[in-house]
């Protein structure tokens, strides 16, 4: 059934269905406004451009009717046709394709008398056999929507009625645009709604949004603000207010609008009160939400598109011969017409012709179109039809691949493109992320600084080492849950193994989402890396916090002020993200015990505490420093902090276990089948979970068991990141303490050392966005009460925000000195290879605040220029920053980097690195990666300016022709082939900045002389947009074949620009994949997937369209040639259903087999020898030159064909079709033949089809030459077949024939393959011998190669540097290579 | 099934609603089956042509057509076969006179006769052709104007021949049997053949006219309407002779019932078109005597006595008598035998330079270090 439905797909796209879906339209995204903006019709959005949504039940029900009655209902259907209009629209959509018409016009011209050549249905078949199993096709893949659909319509959920005043179950088709709708835990939202009511009292509700982008992370959705009943029950009777909104469009991640309420007072609708259709709701009892969007116009559906569609190299390259053929066949055509012209004038009244025939110029001109369809058989209305199913063969065996199969994370290749699979053997060029393509993407805490002093965490790098053996192997977490030290926390953060459910989710068939109660948990448990996260605190920092809380040792002045900086740092980390904190025993439940309720007045409590507590000596301090924006001058009293912290400690036990016994249960229930890999013996976290109820009872007599059961609660906790970075950080903070415990709109809940939880009021939050390189929050300090901002992002942007101009002398100078160290360490940080971010904060004065406040809630409510306007906003708070510190997160590489990258730079492929990180990371990576050996140059370039900018590119480009000159010059002109510039081993770095100058168009050709000359290109701090102009001016200018590999959003433009996108489906969501070509799940098998895969695919693909072409012209040109002996009249010597069927029956089998299963040499041998993927990148397969020759040898072949039966027969009494028995026979068997000489192995598949497609065609032959008594005629068979195969002259022609037409293709085989072999046919030599023999071949084959690169590259080993601004020499640091790898 | 996972983004607004109760399972792991199948590990011959390889294929192919070559070669050669062109192109031929008034119009037949003399005598049942040149029988209007299923004796065809046949459909409101322009065209000219003894006497030389067409022609293709109805004439009531014939299609041959009409073997023969513009077709067969050891043609003088009714002239058409003996491979034909010796020692000869290169080459490649 699948394949059906992807057929349908395919077959959507060669009828043109898909117009918008070209070839390079993709590249629209890519601006930062949304697709939709740039793509909506200006008069779209000035019109029709918003919707007004009132409740169907509530006191509007006049608006309601004239308003929403409009909007369609909820009812979908996908289906295409009805049982009506399938056949009209089914043929109307087949006959967009053009072949299709061609053949159309084929059998509609026979259909005219005077140059009819056939009978009027046989030149029916073809196009009839084609449409019809295209048809049924269609019709089952429909037929299977229209189940799909009506299961899905059929769905129940509960929808308030306003006749019964209550809510009752209706069908989702029921439901309409204006219905509240109210949903339970688990339930699946049947249309986007804007959240009205939660009974979470936060006014928040959780959703798993995998259906729809495959991230099964929760996501936060709000109530939204100021609704009147929020808090209470929520009465859909008094619903009254009106909902505007935008128009449905396919942005996931957009919704602007506002609600009116009663009172006129309008409050801002986003996407976070947007529930959307297909997603599930989680960890919410119930919501209640009025429906928006309904049916087709939910954002699921729109978003909901087929593969994507790209035409391949070879594609366009067989358009080409394709009109090459047609020629022929022209021309063909034209030689008749002027031939039966010039034969008729020049005879007198024969008996043999029929009189009233028109003139000899009239009569030639019809024969042209009579020619026409006897010789339609040229243009290969199979080879399209066969092309598509050798790919899907070709992917089916992509994707059974075992190599490519990653066994933890249960996932194969997914081959989302389905018709580019030989672009896959002709890459040129591979433009690869680093995070998360070629690193693991999993993030790793290693060092930080705070306040210009460094903790280098030699422990932590020490432990992670250790560690990393068997993280890569991957175990069971049980034994990891069960009790780890308390100190070195376990981080069982989600994004570790989210990619895993994420990706079964994705792959899996749907029903899975629904049952992951059971399901994530045992993925989950599935993996194990749990102590790859510990971050074990370095001892000094651990020290200098100790302090904090020690009374004994009175810290210094500036101490105090480290202190400071140290305890912001590390709130900052744990408070400035957006990590979801859950449980794994819940799965999806979040953690949210500790917030609601109880814990709340506790907390206030608390606060009170410590106000009238600590609060008189903080406020001697905080104020001066919030004023001053510095550090206070005083240390806090140490011994007060103890006794705060002390106290603080023993409030906070009672919030920890859930108060609400609901709760309990709901958790409970949530886990009650528990698979047994979750459920260790000794200790069960459920029960526990299910005990605390208990314990919350009697916590104050026993202090020791509750310190376990905190302990073990902390484990349990999930850190939900949107970026693995984030949940590292969070990781880190929490092993000083610092410990996120909960998040919910309003606050976020912390435990700082030696305290209990702490609420701080959540103000603010700034997302990440890709512009700013920022995040923030504004938060209410916990313990000073101030508004402060807290920022992290990248180092470059922290650096330019943090304040320069700060009142006050000593403290700018201070500032400036933490600001210098700080950089330093980033630097080395980079040489590392460690990921760097910058921690910052900023105390906001109330009035301050105030005023931003209204500034960005206007911005909030702002329908359109929303994005802008915020980012502004953002821009206005984001600045004078105080720089608390940085941190240094490791991402190791993923395994067998190295090895891959090598290869397919062994296979002359060029590997180009984009990547939005700094200079120095990235060539250490690059480094480690061995995309850069240690005897390359590296050239880098940073320059400011346009002018510095071509000065330089001129600069670095004489240098390296320099250094060639210097080094022989004997290759000058290699230097241009990918051997020559990998002899010489360039690497250039370039950064964003010099990019952003280069790629401008009056430089570019100076940067793709330079880059053409490199062995490699690392671009650093590029944008995504950077990335695909990158990958856009290699791929138009050089005219390459591209391959883009990434994993992240960032990397999606580039993605969809590159001829051939993969994505790795990893740990930063789907996005990347969704837009992807391919999907693989690490880099090491991009090495199989190109070098073999891409190898045979491409091998194979051209093969076989060689031959369906060869097979075409030679079969027809028996036809032609007859014509000279028939007074060029269209006489065919042939059956017709013969004539029709040879190519749609007895010859179509054997050249898919071909293509698909040919294998020209082994998996072993492409990946021994990565220069046989050369082959491919030259389109050494399928040249113009090769298709020519073989064309030359159909000619050859028909003629052999042709005239030795002539010759045989000439004079005989031989008949017409008696004649053509023999031709066809031996036909069939040199292009049976033909395939052997050509195929490169030979399984007993092939024997089977070859032998049966010889077999098939004599018993028709015989069949119909016994049955068909006055059959068509005048091609009546009747006895033919019979007669001419009991004689054995037959025999004698067809094997003369068969040899004759075949030698010269053998002999000039076997004489290219001994006298000069291509490396495939060397290798394919190779395949044959016994495995010692094979392998001195391999190694002599590879030493040759060896010597050959290291005569080219007699080197200075001199580094080579070259900087405009800054000069700054860089250098490959193998150390630093060594500790990545 | 193929490309399982492709799809499975696809329906995303299907997926939602696809959720049924119960079967969470075991997750079917998506590991692909390590088959030989699946991972492309099928046993498999690789032909890869080189010259080492190929060598013995050359070396067998020469040895095996050339003697084959041989043996056609002189089973053609012992074919005996006698032509001679009796179209009367040239004023000394007798047949001049005929071929320069003939048209189809004429009424009378012309009588013409060919001596000829036979050098060597006819050993085994001969078979006697007449042949026609630059007579495009395989012209596709040609071929096409005929109707099978009333040859095939179908009573509604015979009245209602099919359109194929226009224009020689109907002539003069009647159908026309056998309609069309294969038919129309019908070879009509009699041959007879005598033997000439020295003494000036001559005695014709019998001339079998059954078994000259295919036997599936002859028995199943063919049929005259009504089946085994002895009274053509009325069978064939209401029907027009084809404009250029003489008599009508019940009268071919009077003499034998199970010849006439449309099972008439020489219509049958001609209406099985040949495929070349020069063709013979076969006439009569003249036996080989069972009883004596006479030759069935002796060496000597003959006559040919041609009934000059078809009129070739008007497209430079020839005509033939053929004599000729039959071998198993059929008629005298030269060309298979020495295209058989030609290519199977080109194949020997190539076979020795294939053997050469390998000798010079080919211990190379086993060592996969041939310079580029």
């Amino acid at each position: 059934m699948e394949r059906l439905h992807w057929v349908r797909h395919r077959w959507q796209q060669m009828v043109g269905v898909d117009v918008g879906r070209g070839w390079y339209s993709s590249a629209a995204p890519l601006s930062s406004k949304s697709p939709l903006d740039a793509q909506e019709p200006p008069a779209h959005r000035l019109t029709g451009k918003r919707r007004t949504v009132v409740a169907r039940c509530g006191p509007n029900q006049s608006e309601y009717h004239s308003v929403c009655k409009g909007y369609p209902g909820n009812s979908i259907s996908t289906t295409k046709y009805s049982l009506l209009s399938f056949i009209p629209k089914n043929l109307f959509e087949q006959f967009h394709r053009a072949a299709n018409l061609y053949f159309l016009f084929l059998v509609l011209l026979n259909w005219v008398p005077v140059v009819e050549a056939f009978q009027k249905e046989i030149t029916m078949i073809p196009l009839a056999v084609v449409l019809t199993v295209i048809a049924i096709k269609d019709a089952l893949e429909d037929y299977r929507r229209y189940c799909y659909d009506q299961k899905i319509n059929n769905n129940s959920t509960s929808v308030y009625c306003g006749k019964q005043h209550e809510y009752v179950d209706r069908r989702w088709a029921e439901v309409r645009v204006g219905d509240l709708v109210r949903l339970c835990c688990n339930e699946i939202i049947p249309a986007d709604m804007v959240l009205l009511h939660s009974s979470d009292p936060n006014g928040v509700c959780h959703i798993e949004t995998a259906n729809l982008d495959g991230e099964t992370n929760l996501k936060q959705r709000e109530v939204v603000r100021d609704l009147p009943q929020q808090g209470s029950e929520f009465h859909p009777e008094n619903f009254s207010s009106h909902i505007e909104c935008e128009n449905p469009n396919n942005n996931l991640r957009r919704f602007r609008g506002y609600m009116e309420h009663p009172s006129k007072t309008r409050v801002g609708l986003h996407s976070d009160n947007l529930l959307l259709r297909s997603c599930t709701v989680r960890n919410t009892e119930t919501v209640v939400g009025i429906v928006v969007y309904a049916g087709h116009e939910t954002k699921a559906m729109q978003n909901n598109s087929g593969p994507r569609y790209k035409r391949s190299k070879m594609e366009r390259r067989l358009n080409v011969d394709v009109l090459w053929s047609v020629v022929i066949l022209l021309l063909m055509c034209l030689t008749a017409a002027v031939g039966h012209g010039l034969w008729l004038n020049s005879l007198k009244d024969p008996i043999y012709l029929i009189p009233g025939d028109p003139p000899p110029a009239l009569a030639g001109f019809y024969m042209f179109w009579t020619m026409i369809i006897v010789l339609q058989v040229l243009i290969p209305i199979s080879l399209y039809v066969s092309i598509e199913i050798v790919k899907l063969g070709q992917i089916y065996f992509i994707q059974n691949d075992l190599d490519l199969y990653n066994e933890r994370l249960d996932t194969g290749v997914q081959c989302r493109a389905l018709n580019i699979t030989e672009d896959l053997g002709q890459i040129q060029y591979i433009f690869s992320d680093k995070t998360g393509t070629l690193t693991e993407n999993r993030m790793l805490f290693r060092r930080c600084t705070i306040a210009g002093t460094e903790y280098p965490h030699h422990e932590n790098a020490r432990a992670q080492e250790l560690y990393e053996e068997p993280a890569a192997e991957g175990g069971c977490s049980n034994t990891l849950r069960s009790r780890t030290s308390h100190r070195s926390l376990s981080c069982r953060s989600l994004s570790c193994n989210r990619s895993s459910t994420s990706l079964n989710t994705l792959t899996r068939d749907s029903d899975t989402h629904s049952h992951d109660d059971a399901h994530p948990t045992l993925t989950r448990g599935a993996f194990s890396s749990a102590m790859e996260c510990v971050v074990v605190p370095d001892p000094p920092l651990q020290l200098k916090l100790g302090g904090l809380s020690s009374p004994l040792a009175p810290p210094l002045k500036q101490n105090a002020a480290e202190l400071s900086h140290i305890l912001d740092f590390f709130l900052a980390l744990a408070v400035c993200n957006t990590v979801v904190v859950s449980s794994p025993t819940q799965p999806r439940h979040m953690v949210q015990l500790p917030v609601p309720r109880t814990p709340l007045s506790t907390l206030e409590d608390m606060k009170l505490l410590l106000q009238k507590l600590s609060l008189p000596r903080f406020a001697l301090t905080s104020p001066t420093s919030a004023n001053a924006g510095a550090q206070p001058n005083t240390p806090p009293q140490p011994s007060l902090t103890r006794r705060l912290f002390a106290r603080g400690r023993s409030a906070t036990f009672t919030p920890n276990t859930p108060p609400d016994p609901r709760h309990a249960t709901l958790a409970a229930g949530a886990t009650t089948p528990p698979p047994p890999p979750t459920a260790p013996p000794e200790t069960s976290p459920p029960s526990r979970l299910a005990l605390h109820p208990h314990a919350s009872g009697d916590h104050n007599t026993d202090t020791d068991e509750d310190d376990d059961d905190e302990s073990e609660e902390e484990e349990q906790r999930l850190y939900e990141a949107e970026s693995p970075d984030e949940a590292a950080l969070v990781q880190a903070a929490r092993a000083y303490g610092f410990t996120l415990l909960g998040r919910s709109p309003e606050q976020i809940l912390v435990q700082l050392p030696g305290t209990g939880p702490l609420s701080v009021p959540l103000l603010h939050l700034l997302p990440f966005n890709s512009a700013r390189k920022l995040m923030s929050v504004v938060v209410r300090h916990p313990v000073t009460g101030q508004v402060v901002l807290y920022t992290k992002g990248a180092d470059n942007v922290v650096m330019d925000l943090v304040s320069s101009d700060a009142a006050g002398g000593d403290r700018t100078g201070q500032q400036a000195l933490i600001k210098e160290q700080t950089q330093r360490h980033l630097d080395q940080y980079a040489r590392e290879g460690l990921r760097t971010l910058c921690v910052a904060k900023r105390v906001l004065e109330e009035a301050e605040y105030e005023t931003w406040l209204k500034g960005h809630m206007s911005a909030e409510t702002c329908i359109e220029n929303r994005e802008e306007l915020l980012l502004d906003s953002a821009q206005r708070i984001e600045n004078n920053l105080t720089l608390l510190g940085a941190t240094g997160i490791m991402d190791r590489l993923q395994e067998q980097v190295p090895e891959t990258i090598e290869a397919l730079q062994k296979a002359g492929i060029r590997v180009w690195v984009l990547t939005g990180d700094k200079q120095e990371t990235a060539i250490n990576i690059a480094c480690a990666c061995r995309l850069q050996r240690p005897t390359d140059k590296l050239l880098t370039a940073n320059c400011d300016s346009k002018e510095a900018c071509e000065i330089l590119l001129a600069e670095l480009t004489e240098e390296i022709r320099h250094c060639e000159e210097s080094n022989g010059g004997t290759d000058a002109g290699a230097a241009e082939s990918p051997e020559g510039a990998a002899a010489l081993g360039f690497t250039l770095v370039i950064d964003g900045r010099t990019l952003d100058w280069a790629l401008q168009p009056d430089l570019e050709k100076a940067f793709l002389g330079l880059t053409q000359r490199c062995r490699s290109v690392i671009c650093c701090r590029s944008t995504p947009l950077q990335k695909s102009q990158v990958v856009k001016l290699i791929r138009d200018t050089l005219r390459v074949m591209t391959l883009a590999i990434g994993d992240g959003a960032n990397d999606v433009s580039m993605i969809q620009v590159a001829d051939v996108g993969i994505g790795i489906s990893g740990q930063e969501g789907m996005q990347a994949v969704m837009s992807s070509d391919f999907a693989i799940s690490r880099f090491k098998h991009l090495k199989k997937l190109l070098l073999v895969h891409g190898h045979w695919c491409y091998m194979r693909l051209a093969n076989m369209i060689l031959y369906f072409f060869y097979k075409n012209v030679m079969y027809v040109n028996l036809l032609f040639w007859y014509q000279f002996f028939c007074g060029f009249s269209g006489s065919v010597m042939t059956n017709s259903w013969v004539l029709i069927f040879f190519n749609l029956l007895f010859t179509s089998a054997p050249p898919l087999v071909y293509g698909i299963l040919d294998k020209d040499v082994s998996a072993e041998t492409l990946l021994c020898i990565p220069q046989i993927y050369k082959s491919g990148q030259d389109s050494q397969a399928y040249l113009p030159s090769t298709f020519w020759l073989s064309m030359l040898d159909a000619f050859y072949q028909s003629l052999v064909c042709f005239f030795i039966p002539y010759f045989a027969y000439a004079g005989s009494d031989i008949g017409v079709l008696s004649f053509g028995s023999p031709i066809n026979s031996a036909a069939l068997l040199i292009i049976l033949l033909h395939q052997v000489i050509e195929s490169r192995t030979l399984t007993s598949l092939h024997g089977v089809v070859l032998i049966g497609s010889a077999v098939f065609y004599y018993a028709f032959g015989l069949v119909f030459s016994v049955v068909c008594v006055t059959c068509n005629s005048p091609t009546n068979p009747y006895g033919i077949e019979l007669h001419f195969m009991s004689e054995p002259s037959y025999y004698f022609v067809s094997l003369l024939t068969t040899v004759v037409a075949l030698l010269p293709r053998i002999l000039i085989r076997a004489f290219c393959n001994t006298i000069s072999p291509s490396d495939t046919v060397r290798a394919g030599i190779m395949d044959r011998l016994r495995p010692e023999e094979y392998w001195t071949c391999v190694s002599q084959w590879k030493d040759r190669l060896h010597s050959k690169n290291v005569q080219s590259s007699r080197l200075p080993p001199s580094n080579l540097s070259i900087n405009a601004d800054p000069p700054h020499s860089t250098d490959c640091y193998p150390e630093a290579c060594s500790v990545l790898s | 099934m193929m490309a399982s996972s492709y799809n499975a983004k696809e329906e995303d607004g299907h997926h939602s609603g696809a959720v049924g109760p119960g079967g969470a399972g075991v997750i079917k792991s998506k590991k692909p089956d390590n088959t030989a199948f699946k991972q492309q590990r099928l046993p498999a011959w690789q032909p890869i042509l080189t010259a080492g390889t190929v060598l013995p294929a050359f070396f067998v192919i020469g040895l095996i057509f050339i003697p084959i070559g041989i043996g056609l070669f002189v089973t053609s050669n012992n074919i005996k076969e006698f032509e001679i062109d009796y179209t009367g192109v040239e004023e000394s031929s007798p047949c001049y006179v005929c071929s320069f008034n003939y048209t189809w119009n004429n009424t009378t037949p012309c009588q013409c006769s060919i001596p000829f003399s036979l050098d060597q005598p006819f050993e085994s049942n001969v078979f006697m052709y007449y042949g026609l040149s630059n007579f495009y029988q395989n012209h596709r209007r040609y071929v096409k104007s005929r109707d099978d299923s009333q040859l095939n004796g179908d009573k509604s065809s015979l009245l209602n021949p099919s359109k194929e046949c226009e224009p020689y459909r109907s002539s003069q409101g009647s159908p026309i049997a056998p309609c069309g322009a294969i038919a129309n065209s019908l070879f009509n000219d009699t041959l007879e053949l005598f033997y000439n003894f020295p003494n000036g006497t001559s005695i014709p030389i019998p001339l079998v006219k059954k078994g000259i067409a295919w036997w599936t022609d002859k028995h199943v293709k063919f049929r005259n309407p009504g089946g085994n109805n002895n009274n053509l004439t009325a069978t064939f009531a209401g029907t027009a002779k084809p404009v250029n014939w003489r008599k009508p299609v019940f009268e071919l041959d009077p003499s034998d019932p199970d010849n006439n009409g449309f099972v008439n073997e020489d219509f049958i023969v001609w209406m099985r078109t040949a495929a070349l513009p020069t063709f013979r077709k076969l006439y009569r067969i003249i036996q080989k005597k069972k009883d004596n050891m006479m030759p069935t043609l002796p060496r000597g003088n003959y006559t040919l006595n041609v009934t000059y009714n078809y009129p070739v002239r008007s497209f430079e058409g020839r005509k033939r008598m053929i004599l000729s003996t039959i071998s198993w491979m059929g008629g005298k034909n030269p060309f298979l035998g020495i295209a058989y010796i030609t290519v199977g020692s080109v194949c020997f000869f190539l076979g020795v330079v294939l053997l050469f290169i390998h000798h010079k080459y080919g211990s190379r490649n086993n060592n996969a270090d041939i310079p580029n």
